[in-house]
């Protein structure tokens, strides 16, 4: 993909992030949402290396991902708004929203909880026969998970076609990462006898790549891998999140970093003059686009809050 | 049709085999399932006759939860063995906040085409880690479909039915009935999820219970009607979904209601039963309700005081004849 393109994709993700924010504000969206602004390069890069057929697994903090999976903007925002949508129809919301038809399984508001059900996609796609792969994203937090040890374990053994992308953004939750992980997520990779790799998760290029050497190992060895993309989380955990426990200092630098300014001046050395402009623009026009799409959704019918539990209805 | 005499613990192997020649998309997975054929026999030969569709797992519950309903959603039709229902509360999060949310939230894009077989219960020795009846924990759970079978017929019948479904179905089997012989009907139709059975008529009381609990009930049954009292017996089979017809049709009949189960008292699924009566058809009831069940307690690893908290057939015998002989409190049990 082209350093346009993921421009393009990142910018996208931003404008849809803080025009979340907003709509948190306006109460709008009811309750917080947890947003990825700092870390669009992740789920960009790494959504360009997949192929259609394999699954994608993302957390709460997982719209960038589905943007990047290819679901509709207007979609989400509808989903988010608490509307009919054609995703989940506002049972889902922005935290635990899915996609299947776009190869996103969702998201899943349990730390952690992910890993186990990518796990088993990954398995029907080894039975299937297919040449596809599971991947998952989970926090640097979602490391001191249970549920992630044994599924690394287990899908070690199995021999599962699953790539497991940390996002590490400095803090689990609101605690620096650095006081809760004894060892760094790639380093644990070795624990289960699997490959781990590190990368810049503020380089789509550079996640790209190791996204696709990773699915080719994974594919070709019948080994699960583990990408350790770092990052930075230029938000709060959630929308309300003061963000008081951060050192002074910490954000400013961390903004020096922002992949989409830091991509933005690598374009401006050898695309046209405005091709960043065009783009920003671009990804404005799109989101506002969608917002007002997403606002014409109705709101689902109160009678079918207890329809679709079962595959048939006979409580 | 002809039937076939099998032990609980064969009829449940029977029906394995039966869903992994039936569906190609089948699979078995578990702690010690396919080489060891399973700690208690359920999976025997299975793995000899079908390789690499029955899965020895890591004894990792949550993770084999977890990959249960991410093969489901993406086409296979798993099923799963927790060796003991106690070892499922190790894999809580996945049951109730995955299995259970994920055909609802992605309006039935996604489904959760998944079996989890486990036993449960108290037997001599068994320690308080390896003997709760846990089912009303999972009956609470919208999203999750709930049955316990009570010979070897309904093992065969209920594990064919949960296999079949589009729903997410957990099957409390009961370890103290393993071994014990029944009539099982191996070519029947495969039933849908779902269905009470009356499995004794009678007319001066009506017993509700299901799991372990029902044999005990059958034999203070056979006990009372030496002393002239006729109970009827539903073996509700399935918690969810609930079948109460045959439960309120016996009640409008004999105007009395005990549940019996093996469960502890507080907040066990006889208090749902109870509470349904009541609400439904409550003005029937010629006295108040009786629930028989364990006393509210951990349970001891020693018999003697296990026993003591288990409701055996003796204790089922004298609460039954106690409910049989109070006097009427209304005018309308009084004229019937």
């Amino acid at each position: 993909m082209e350093l346009a393109a993921y421009y393009q994709q990142m910018c996208t993700i931003r404008r849809f992030e803080e025009e979340a924010m907003a709509l948190v504000q306006s109460r709008e969206i009811a309750g917080s949402v947890h947003l990825c602004i700092g870390q669009e390069a992740i789920p960009v890069g790494a959504c360009a290396a997949l192929e259609a057929g394999d699954a994608v697994i993302g957390t709460y903090r997982g719209h960038g991902w589905a943007i990047a999976r290819g679901v509709p903007l207007a979609e989400l925002f509808a989903e988010m708004l608490g509307r009919a949508s054609a995703l989940n129809a506002g049972r889902g919301g922005s935290p635990y929203l899915m996609a299947p038809r776009y190869g996103f399984l969702g998201e899943n508001s349990i730390v952690g909880a992910g890993l186990p059900m990518a796990a088993g996609a990954a398995l029907a796609r080894k039975l299937q026969g297919g040449r596809a792969v599971a991947v998952v994203s989970i926090g640097d937090g979602a490391m001191n998970q249970g549920a992630v040890h044994e599924t690394l374990n287990m899908a070690a053994v199995l021999g599962l076609p699953l790539l497991l992308v940390v996002e590490n953004n400095g803090y689990a939750e609101m605690t620096p990462a650095t006081a809760l992980t004894a060892v760094p997520a790639h380093e644990r990779a070795a624990a289960y006898g699997l490959r781990g790799e590190l990368v810049d998760g503020n380089d789509p290029a550079a996640v790209a790549q190791a996204v696709r050497a990773l699915r080719a190992d994974v594919l070709a060895t019948g080994r699960p891998a583990l990408l350790e993309a770092m990052t930075h989380r230029l938000v709060g955990h959630y929308s309300g999140d003061a963000q008081a426990y951060r050192p002074p200092g910490e954000l400013a630098a961390a903004r020096q970093a922002d992949p989409i300014t830091r991509l933005a001046a690598l374009i401006s050395e050898t695309e046209a003059d405005g091709t960043v402009a065009a783009a920003d623009e671009a990804a404005r026009a799109d989101v506002l686009a969608a917002l007002d799409l997403a606002r014409s959704v109705p709101f689902p019918d109160p009678a079918d809050a207890t329809n679709g539990i079962y595959a048939e209805e006979l409580r | 049709m002809t039937a076939t005499e099998l032990s609980y613990i064969r009829a449940v192997n029977e029906a394995l085999k039966w869903s992994l020649e039936t569906f190609p998309e089948a699979i078995v997975l578990g702690e010690d399932v396919a080489l060891p054929n399973g700690p208690f026999g359920a999976t025997k030969g299975l793995h000899a006759q079908f390789g690499d569709r029955v899965i020895d797992t890591p004894i990792s519950e949550s993770a084999m939860i977890g990959t249960a309903l991410g093969a489901a959603v993406s086409g296979l039709r798993p099923v799963v063995e927790i060796m003991y229902a106690d070892f499922l509360l190790v894999a809580m999060d996945q049951i109730v906040n995955q299995v259970a949310n994920t055909r609802y939230v992605s309006g039935g894009e996604l489904v959760p085409r998944l079996t989890i077989r486990t036993q449960q219960g108290a037997t001599p020795g068994s320690c308080a880690q390896h003997s709760q009846s846990l089912e009303a924990l999972f009956a609470h759970v919208p999203g999750l479909r709930v049955g316990l079978a009570s010979d070897a017929a309904s093992a065969y019948a209920m594990l064919r039915a949960a296999i079949a479904s589009d729903d997410p179905v957990m099957l409390f089997e009961s370890r103290r009935l393993y071994p014990v012989k029944g009539q099982v009907e191996l070519d029947a139709p495969v039933e849908d999820v779902g269905g009470a059975r009356a499995v004794r008529t009678g007319d001066d009381i009506t017993v509700v219970s299901w799991g372990s609990a029902v044999p005990d009930v059958l034999a203070a049954r056979d006990s009372l009607a030496a002393d002239g009292v006729s109970a009827a017996v539903i073996d509700l089979r399935w918690l969810s979904p609930l079948d109460l017809r045959p439960v309120l049709e016996s009640v409008e009949h004999t105007g009395r209601l005990a549940v019996v189960h093996e469960a502890n008292r507080t907040g066990g699924f006889g208090a749902e039963v109870v509470a349904r009566v009541t609400e439904t058809i409550g003005r029937e009831l010629a006295v108040p309700p009786v629930r028989i069940a364990a006393a509210d307690g951990r349970v001891p690893a020693s018999p003697v005081l296990s026993q003591a908290l288990l409701p055996g057939s003796g204790r089922i015998r004298s609460e039954l004849a106690a409910l049989a002989a109070r006097p009427a409190r209304n005018t309308r049990a009084l004229s019937a």
